[in-house]
């Protein structure tokens, strides 16, 4: 089954998308920050990344950026989770690398139906 | 598939109540006069957290008020608006109010918006104010309504027209569109998917291969494909716009209506004769020829292999090897419980641990365990030669059970900080009211608590600050005036010392009025006029019932809660409190506290055939009674004299009615005990040993007894009563003071 890195630094979120993820078959591991999620990245190899954007020690914006640089990660889908209302924050994701968004507040369906969308 | 959010409620609202604690304490920390981005920045990403899971788990309230406060501490950290010092009150008041919120939710009880929505007012001024101001975000905001409105119409205006029959979308992707994860060939899947769900519909690829280089000039990461894609469905424009919403901003998308069938088909043959005839190569013509089958094909490729995944996912798993499967049913297991169980718990029942501590604590378990295997097998074959043996497992198991009690007693520790952490914020406000500069300094924070005396302690420490602080401390005019500075320092200081914990409430300003203490003692009776105090006597009656100086009970500390109820609060904790202060340089509050109150250092003692402990803290001496020290002033109460002090002796058997025979006072072998500043004598037959004692509620397990605080369970299985020696303090007490009462 695919497997997922999901990234925030709230554990509630972390929690919610993990429980909703697994649920779904899909195996999934957590990090709290961009630089925890990129010393797991460089572990193993993800099928597809879920980043928040506002992070400390290393937000997501920096963390695309970063995952962009290795060669396993350059064409991997990275969906950013991010707030409505942050759309300089989407460009800003994209032009880092990110292949797209999901936008919060989102519930578990919409975070599976994007998800199945990008993994077929 | 439907999940339940509820589970993940504690979990947000405890990382809420953290991120607003992060929120006050660095909104405290600001320095207006050289704001720090970081600080500014940890503010948002809280505020941000807030309002995104509480959207998310669906409490809409707090999201929507949390949106105002997010998007003015947005535009304060862009740099696009100075913080002020109103910013920081509001954003302190804020703060208080989504505490409120948080808290009505959590305890399912549907908040009261009043003051929320007020507040938001007051932010959507603020943020209104902006736009009338800088011109820039007015302008960018007009921008963004005139390209959204003739998009919207346009769409209005396609889907009004009956006639749509499909859509041709022009595609041309940048070049880097695979190095940011877009896949076109996914937004096809996905276009098919929605062509195919209308009955009838289809879709057609058709690329464009013009930008293709020559192979030795091709770059392996670029996209030099575009395509021209045929929709044949009545489908919404925007459900098309929202497959390429990720790309949109950076390729070249045009859509174009197909008013009939016919038409479109039309069209298609004519586009691809047109690019037929273009081609001069016969190579190229063929691939144009074979590119959409292929990509057909491998749809339908697609197609096939989402039909076997959803058919087949039981015997997947069950084919899978055994220990995989175990590996993901457990791990799937996993976060269920740990997700349901905060559900169940009630408020402040979880606690935070450290991994070291934990890992300490495993660790403590494996000796425990290998202890227990070594005895076990020296049971099984034992003779008397093995004594020492024995003898050398039964120390170790005594080891390995004192050292891991020591480490499960760490797991309920936490820094003293959790209850300093309300007292910036709290100083700030009553500094304010009370318009004194106030400056606050914070020693030993990291010093260890357990976590429920931590809890029971924030009470009596709020009033102590806010007594320093109101009465305490001068204003400023008076202490320039004594030659001091004009601020004013209030010192917590929390450190180890023995087994207990020792908080220190400071503060350098006048100090207590020992004359006007012992005038005001007078005045309600509590000492007569000539009896002659020492400065410590004086300074204890703040503790008495009913004793207030302030000549003016004003709203910071005059709440009704004395200083009385404050020495009440901690003597319960097996505490004690005392002051000491001098004139002009200001006084000293120290609290003493036991580390825990799961565990007591406790002396057994036997009287009659009942075994008592008392607290080891509690004992100030053990002596033997003679005649000569022996007084009898009112009926049966025995007093003696103990150097200076006369002391009420006590017998256990009257206090508890044991009916148990009582020995002569005379020989009796007496501890005296100390609590509430008061000592007492007690009668007992026989001093036992000390040891630590495991305390159990009586409370819990019978009913609440008084003068006892606990029980406890012996070595040999007996219970003996832990004997509450404030309690007992109190009692010959108040039957002294009935009997003034009666006499006046």
């Amino acid at each position: 089954m695919a497997t997922i890195l999901a990234v925030d630094d709230s554990a509630s979120m972390r929690q919610m998308v993990t429980f909703t993820l697994k649920g779904a078959g899909y195996d999934v591991e957590e990090a709290c920050d961009g630089s925890e999620a990129l010393g797991i990245a460089k572990t193993k190899k993800f099928d597809l990344v879920l980043s928040d954007v506002n992070m400390p020690v290393m937000d997501g914006i920096q963390f695309v950026t970063e995952l962009r640089k290795l060669g396993e990660y350059k064409f991997v889908p990275v969906l950013m989770l991010t707030t409505e209302s942050a759309g300089d924050k989407k460009m800003a994701g994209k032009k880092a690398g990110a292949t797209g968004w999901i936008v919060k507040p989102f519930n578990p369906e919409q975070l599976l139906n994007t998800i199945k969308k990008v993994l077929g | 598939m439907s999940i339940d959010l509820s589970q993940f409620h504690q979990v947000f609202f405890e990382e809420s109540f953290e991120g607003l604690d992060i929120m006050e304490s660095s909104l405290l920390a600001l320095d207006l006069t050289e704001v720090d981005a970081e600080t500014i920045n940890s503010i948002f990403r809280a505020a941000h957290s807030i309002k995104g899971g509480a959207g998310t788990f669906g409490f809409m309230q707090v999201s929507g008020f949390t949106h105002v406060v997010e998007t003015l501490l947005d535009e304060i950290r862009s740099g696009d608006r100075d913080i002020k010092q109103e910013h920081v009150d509001l954003f302190l008041i804020c703060v208080d109010c989504l505490r409120g919120l948080l808290s009505d939710l959590q305890a399912h009880t549907e908040p009261d918006m009043a003051q929320a929505d007020e507040l938001k007012a007051k932010f959507e001024a603020i943020l209104a104010g902006t736009e009338a101001e800088t011109e820039n975000s007015a302008e960018t905001n007009a921008v963004g309504s005139a390209s959204d409105t003739p998009d919207q119409t346009e769409t209005a205006g396609q889907s009004a027209d009956s006639d749509v029959k499909g859509w041709k979308i022009e595609f041309i992707p940048c070049e880097d569109v695979l190095c940011t994860g877009n896949e076109p060939y996914r937004m096809f899947r996905e276009l098919q998917d929605l062509a195919e769900a209308e009955s009838g519909g289809s879709m057609k690829v058709v690329p464009h291969l013009e930008k293709l280089p020559e192979f030795s000039e091709m770059h392996p990461e670029m996209c030099y494909l575009s395509w021209t894609i045929f929709v044949y469905a009545d489908i919404e424009l925007s459900d098309i716009e929202e497959i390429f919403e990720w790309v949109v901003d950076d390729c070249d998308i045009r859509y174009e209506r197909l008013t009939d069938a016919g038409q479109a088909s039309d069209q298609i043959s004519d586009q691809i004769s047109d690019q037929a005839s273009d081609v001069v190569v016969a190579n190229n013509e063929i691939q144009v020829e074979d590119k959409p089958t292929e990509i057909n094909a491998e749809l339908a490729e697609i197609e096939a292999e989402k039909e076997v995944v959803a058919e087949t996912p039981a015997a997947a798993i069950t084919s899978a090897t055994e220990t995989e499967q175990t590996a993901e049913v457990e791990s799937e297991k996993i976060p269920t419980k740990a997700a349901k169980s905060p559900t169940k718990a009630a408020e402040n029942t979880s606690i935070r641990v450290s991994i070291d501590k934990i890992d300490g604590l495993i660790n403590m378990v494996g000796e425990l365990v290998i202890t227990q295997s070594m005895l076990g097998q020296l049971g099984q074959e034992f003779d008397m030669d093995r004594v020492q043996r024995l003898q050398e497992g039964l120390g170790q198991l005594e080891q390995n059970t004192r050292e891991l009690q020591e480490s499960v007693m760490k797991i309920r520790m936490l820094p003293i900080s959790f209850a300093f952490s309300r007292f910036p914020r709290l100083v700030r406000d009553l500094s304010k009211q009370l318009d004194k500069e106030v400056d606050l300094v914070m020693i030993g924070e990291n010093t260890e608590l357990d976590k429920t005396v931590m809890e029971k302690i924030g009470d009596p420490l709020v009033h102590l600050v806010r007594n320093s602080l109101d009465h305490g401390l001068e204003n400023a005019e008076e202490r320039t005036a004594n030659g001091k500075s004009s601020n004013g320092t209030i010192t917590l200081n929390a450190y180890h010392h023995g087994g207990n914990i020792v908080i220190e409430v400071k503060d350098d300003g006048a100090g207590l009025n020992k004359e006007r203490i012992r005038n005001k003692a007078i005045e309600k009776g509590l000492v007569s006029e000539d009896e002659t105090l020492s400065d410590a006597q004086v300074y204890d009656l703040i503790f008495q019932a009913g004793f207030s100086t302030a000549d003016v009970v004003s709203d910071v500390s005059g709440r009704g809660v004395g200083m009385d109820v404050v020495r009440r609060n901690i003597a319960e904790l097996n505490g004690s409190i005392e002051v000491t202060s001098k004139t002009g340089e200001g006084s000293t509050f120290s609290i003493r506290l036991p580390l825990t109150l799961a565990i007591l250092d406790g002396q057994l003692v036997k009287v009659g055939e009942e075994v008592y402990i008392f607290p080891l803290v509690s004992i100030v001496e053990s002596i033997q009674l003679e005649k000569s020290m022996l007084n009898n002033i009112t009926g049966n109460q025995f007093v003696m004299q103990l150097r200076d002090d006369y002391i009420p002796i006590l017998c256990l058997q009257d206090v508890f009615n044991t009916g148990a025979e009582k020995k002569d006072l005379e020989g009796a072998m007496l501890v005296v005990v100390e609590g509430d500043n008061e000592k007492v004598g007690i009668v007992v037959d026989e001093l036992l040993g000390q040891q630590q004692v495991v305390i159990k509620s009586l409370e819990q397990n019978y009913q609440k007894v008084d003068s006892i605080s606990g029980a406890t369970i012996l070595g040999d299985g007996t219970v003996a009563l832990i004997v509450d020696v404030s309690g007992l303090n109190n009692k010959p007490l108040e039957k002294n003071s009935d009997d003034q009462t009666q006499a006046a």
